[in-house]
């Protein structure tokens, strides 16, 4: 089945320096995809990559297929009719996010007009019922509030009305909740699921925190230093963590219950862009480091057809894949 | 908004009486008013008479004191080199210098704003540091330097224009764009950090996500917000539009207020000194007060009592 | 230091703020924090855990001394918190230290790390002068940093190492309370691992006690020997974390529980409708009872106060402590 997204080889550098360095990734028709990983680690740089959000002096290279039509490089007016019309993004900090001198009602009607070609009456219903489903309460009166008005909460959930307005095929969701109270992100959280069970919409969750990842997620890629280290479904990623660096993560996180032990942390920190270790990005960190580690950027090996990692320890009989099958 | 009002409106007050006596008490400490219009070499019994004909004897408070009162009432006092009411002396000269200042309010605006914009959008192209060094050029040349410069290109050796006085619409037109280049050079600089913090800021991405055109990015979403800042900008420029043009006027010749200024302030004409200081402290006060309502108008954020969040 | 007795006793603490509603309105008063007491043991950590709006910064900020609050007070080591500003306060300052949220803006720019860890040493003239730079290489080495890392300037460092700096000078003069404000909030995963290991750590080394602020129950859970959860200016339950965290008894805290994502969610979570409210807008008695699913209208017109239940946790709630029966929600009573 072809997948609705396809990156391939995505690479970036800012200035030389290397921020992607060879992703590939699919998201199929109405999956739910998360992007896990620390800062700097390029979950970020990946999408507004494909969307072509990165400033001029971004270096692109590799290939992003949409339903079979390339991303990368098309001109300003296919990638206007993409953004928002078939991929919608929405960012971390809402409150920042919405034009402080446009009313609400406005922001969503603009995506109406330019995505489904509604204007005035039409155009205003459509936002009102928008509003209702992300489930801003009194939303007939919220249209012509401003979004200083409006709390973090509610302004994510414009923001999400925004990106819905478009009748996208994928939302990529980068960091949705971080700026957000946990009760309120629990909300978010849940609105998003039954938007998606609701239209059949496609998500990729991009965040820092596991279980948030674990909870919206049926499958999980996990990045550092501008790689994906490990691809796997949601619980095979918790029960059998294969890469050392996803099984840090999970091991980082505070156990909710049992005795309190001390965390394995990972030691040491992300390395900087301009001084990338010559092999695995995550040698320097690893227990397990050994020679090869350090001679050759491993390649995403699988334990099973839907579990990879880019780890040389993984099942030395698995084949190497360098590109995901078709 | 009432008491909005009211205390701005109680503040002007208080800014335009503190010029007014500031520029009172200055005068007065500078020198002997009497001495230097009567000349160095008239009789002491004549400067006495004048001054006592003036009021210039009598104590300082009471002077000021009588001045205000006469304000209250809507006398502004009279020139002491002709004897005519400083107020109609002055505002004979207002048109003079409006036809400079409007012209060259109208070259900044129409110069300066669309230069920034253009240099914020090809930052750090070409374009854009010609033009920064053309904006930085432009307000630290002093108005005169530039003034000058221009009248030694185009009037005398090129003899195009003609270097001063107020025959025809032709001998505006150099002091027109003195004045303008300079206000043209600061506005450039000050849209340009404006757009620039603008264009940095998340919801402009969240515009581009949307699929919204680049140009309509920028005019729908940026300029909007990056005009909260440059209104200020020009209603200061708004604010200098009766005393700005002090020095271009002396060097082209120009009548207006400013030439009348320099001309009052060497006399100690104090009734002609204070009115036209009046005059600026009420115009530059207007200007900032209608700024800040602007601010209220363009940004909601500033608007009076926010509804309740949900 | 008295052998008995806590180290930190806070009573009733209140702290008020007039606020003024937009550009011209009324003033308004904005309690952030209602009505605090609570208890610190020397060596053990309270974690304080809360949504924005709740007051566990300002409670961290009167604990210290910082402000002084508007009623109750603070007493620290017996003795009643004197002034903010007075010497007195000033002296207590090496027994008493703040850890904030962002480590780049608690460290000056200009001083390399090693000057900065070694001020307060300075300051209260703690030690020889001779022994100063040795104890500096002691702390040092105490967070995890190299002594050559000493002399690099804060943002030569990264993230982790940065507020591994900042907690080397708070211990500088060895104090005996640290209060930490969001310690690990601005950092990654793994490095928040690597702190929240330092700080137990350095509590068994050195024996300080720690009021651990942070809206994280998981992180407060792995550092702290006992917990609160604050909402709206008040305590509304306090007990052991694991007793709060497995069976929270009061309705926000099992809101606030169940909102937490993790892998393998059993049973429902309890999603709470509506915002976390506006300490300018207080509603009437219980704080929580306009989102809360089992309130009642008694819970609508008096505050519950933080008393104890048999078991020992402190509960502010009407039905948690069996006054009244589970009501429907005044969120739907008020809908319908």
């Amino acid at each position: 089945m072809m997948p609705l997204v396809r990156l391939t080889g995505l690479s970036v550098a800012f200035d030389g320096a290397p921020a992607l360095r060879g992703i590939d990734l699919s998201v199929a028709k109405g999956e739910a995809v998360g992007l896990v990983g620390e800062s700097g680690c390029g979950k970020s740089v990946t999408w507004l990559a494909a969307l072509g959000l990165l400033p001029p002096k971004a270096r692109i290279t590799g290939s992003v297929m949409l339903d079979g039509q390339e991303l990368i490089g098309a001109p300003a007016p296919v990638l206007e009719r993409v953004r928002g019309g078939r991929i919608a993004m929405i960012f971390q900090d809402p409150s920042s996010s919405l034009n402080p001198v446009h009313r609400i009602g406005k922001q969503i009607m603009e995506a109406l007009g330019l995505h489904r070609g509604m204007t005035g009456s039409n155009a205003r219903a459509e936002a009102k019922r928008l509003l209702d489903l992300v489930g801003i309460p009194d939303a007939a009166r919220r249209l012509d509030a401003y979004p200083h008005e409006l709390s973090g909460g509610q302004n994510q959930r414009v923001m999400i009305a925004i990106a819905l307005a478009g009748q996208p095929e994928l939302l990529v969701a980068d960091e949705p909740t971080t700026a957000l109270d946990v009760t309120i992100q629990a909300q978010i959280l849940e609105l998003l699921q039954s938007i998606r069970r609701q239209m059949g919409m496609a998500l990729v969750l991009i965040s820092h925190d596991l279980g948030v990842i674990a909870e919206a997620c049926e499958r999980v890629a996990v990045m550092y230093a501008g790689r994906i280290v490990e691809e796997a479904p949601v619980a095979q990623l918790f029960d059998a963590a294969a890469h050392p660096y996803t099984q840090g993560l999970i091991g980082a996180l505070p156990p909710m219950d049992g005795p309190r032990r001390r965390l394995a942390a990972i030691p040491g920190g992300v390395p900087e862009p301009w001084a990338m270790p010559p092999g695995c990005g995550f040698a320097p960190r690893c227990q397990f480091r050994s020679a090869p580690c350090d001679a050759a950027i491993p390649g995403l090996m699988g334990l099973s057809d839907q579990h990879r990692a880019a780890c040389i320890r993984v099942a030395p009989a698995a084949m190497p894949l360098e590109r995901i099958p078709a | 908004m009432l008491r909005f009002l009211a205390t701005r409106l109680a503040r002007a007050a208080l800014t335009i009486a503190m010029v007014v006596t500031f520029a009172f008490v200055v005068l007065r400490l500078s020198g002997d008013p009497a001495q230097i219009i009567m000349g160095a070499d008239a009789p002491p019994e004549a400067v006495d008479a004048f001054r006592s004909a003036w009021g210039l004897d009598e104590p300082i408070w009471v002077q000021y004191f009588s001045y205000f009162w006469a304000i209250l009432q809507g006398d502004l006092g009279r020139s002491m080199r002709d004897g005519r009411d400083a107020i109609v002396l002055v505002t004979e000269r207002i048109p003079a210098t409006l036809a400079l200042t409007l012209p060259a309010l109208a070259i900044k605006i129409c110069l300066g704003i669309p230069a920034g914009i253009y240099a914020a959008l090809h930052r750090n192209s070409l374009a854009d540091r010609v033009v920064m060094i053309i904006a930085v050029a432009g307000f630290t040349v002093p108005s005169f330097v530039l003034g000058l410069l221009l009248v030694l290109v185009f009037a005398v050796q090129l003899g195009w224009l003609p270097s001063g006085g107020q025959e025809s619409w032709r001998h505006g037109i150099l002091p027109v764009i003195t004045l303008g280049l300079g206000g043209a050079a600061v506005l450039a600089r000050f849209t340009r950090s404006a757009m620039l913090e603008v264009l940095g800021q998340p919801y402009i991405r969240t515009a581009s996500a949307k699929g919204v055109p680049w140009r309509a990015v920028v005019t729908g979403h940026a300029l909007p917000n990056a005009a909260i800042p440059t209104v200020t900008i020009i209603g200061f420029m708004v604010g200098t539009l009766i005393a700005g043009a002090v020095v271009v006027e002396s060097v082209f010749s120009w009548p207006g207020v400013g030439r009348l200024l320099v001309v009052a302030v060497a006399n100690r004409d104090l009734a002609v000194v204070q009115c036209i200081l009046l005059l600026v402290a009420i115009t530059m006060v207007c200007a900032n007060l209608i700024v800040d309502l602007l601010y209220g108008l363009l940004d909601p954020r500033l608007r009076a009592a926010p509804r309740k969040a949900a | 230091m008295k052998a008995g007795g806590a180290l930190l006793e806070a009573e009733g603490l209140v702290r008020r703020y007039a606020m003024r509603r937009g550009l011209l309105g009324r003033a308004v008063e904005v309690r952030a924090v209602d009505g605090v007491s609570l208890k610190l043991e020397r060596g053990r950590t309270l974690g304080l855990v809360g949504e924005s709006g709740c007051g566990k910064s300002t409670t961290g900020r009167l604990v210290l001394g910082m402000e002084t609050p508007d009623a109750g007070r603070v007493s620290f080591d017996g003795a009643v918190m004197p002034q903010p500003g007075s010497a007195a306060w000033r002296a207590m300052r090496a027994r008493m230290q703040m850890v904030f949220q962002d480590p780049l803006g608690a460290l000056d720019r200009r001083l390399p790390i090693a000057t900065q860890v070694g001020e307060p040493i300075e300051i209260h003239g703690i030690g020889a002068r001779s022994e100063r730079a040795a104890r500096v290489e002691t702390l040092l080495r105490a967070v995890g940093l190299r002594p050559d890392q000493g002399a690099r300037y804060p943002h030569e460092l990264s993230g982790g190492q940065r507020q591994r700096a900042v907690l080397a000078r708070a211990l500088a003069t060895d104090p005996a309370l640290l209060v930490c404000d969001e310690p690990i909030s601005a950092l990654d995963v793994s490095i928040q691992a690597q702190v929240m290991n330092l700080l137990v750590d350095l509590q068994e080394q050195f024996g300080t006690a720690m009021l651990f602020v942070s809206h994280d129950l998981r992180a407060v859970r792995q550092v702290s020997h006992r917990v609160a959860v604050m909402y709206l200016g008040r305590i509304v339950e306090e007990g052991e974390p694991d007793g709060v965290l497995h069976e929270p008894a009061h309705p926000y805290s099992r809101a606030l529980v169940s909102a937490i994502p993790h892998p393998g969610r059993a049973g429902q979570r309890i999603v709470l409708q509506g915002d976390p409210p506006n300490p300018a807008d207080r509603p009437s008695g219980c704080a929580f009872h306009p989102r809360c699913p089992v309130a009642t209208s008694l819970c609508a017109r008096e505050t519950p106060a933080l008393k104890a239940r048999p078991d020992g946790r402190l509960v502010a709630c009407h039905v948690a402590h069996g006054e009244v029966s589970a009501g429907q929600g005044h969120a739907r009573q008020e809908a319908a």
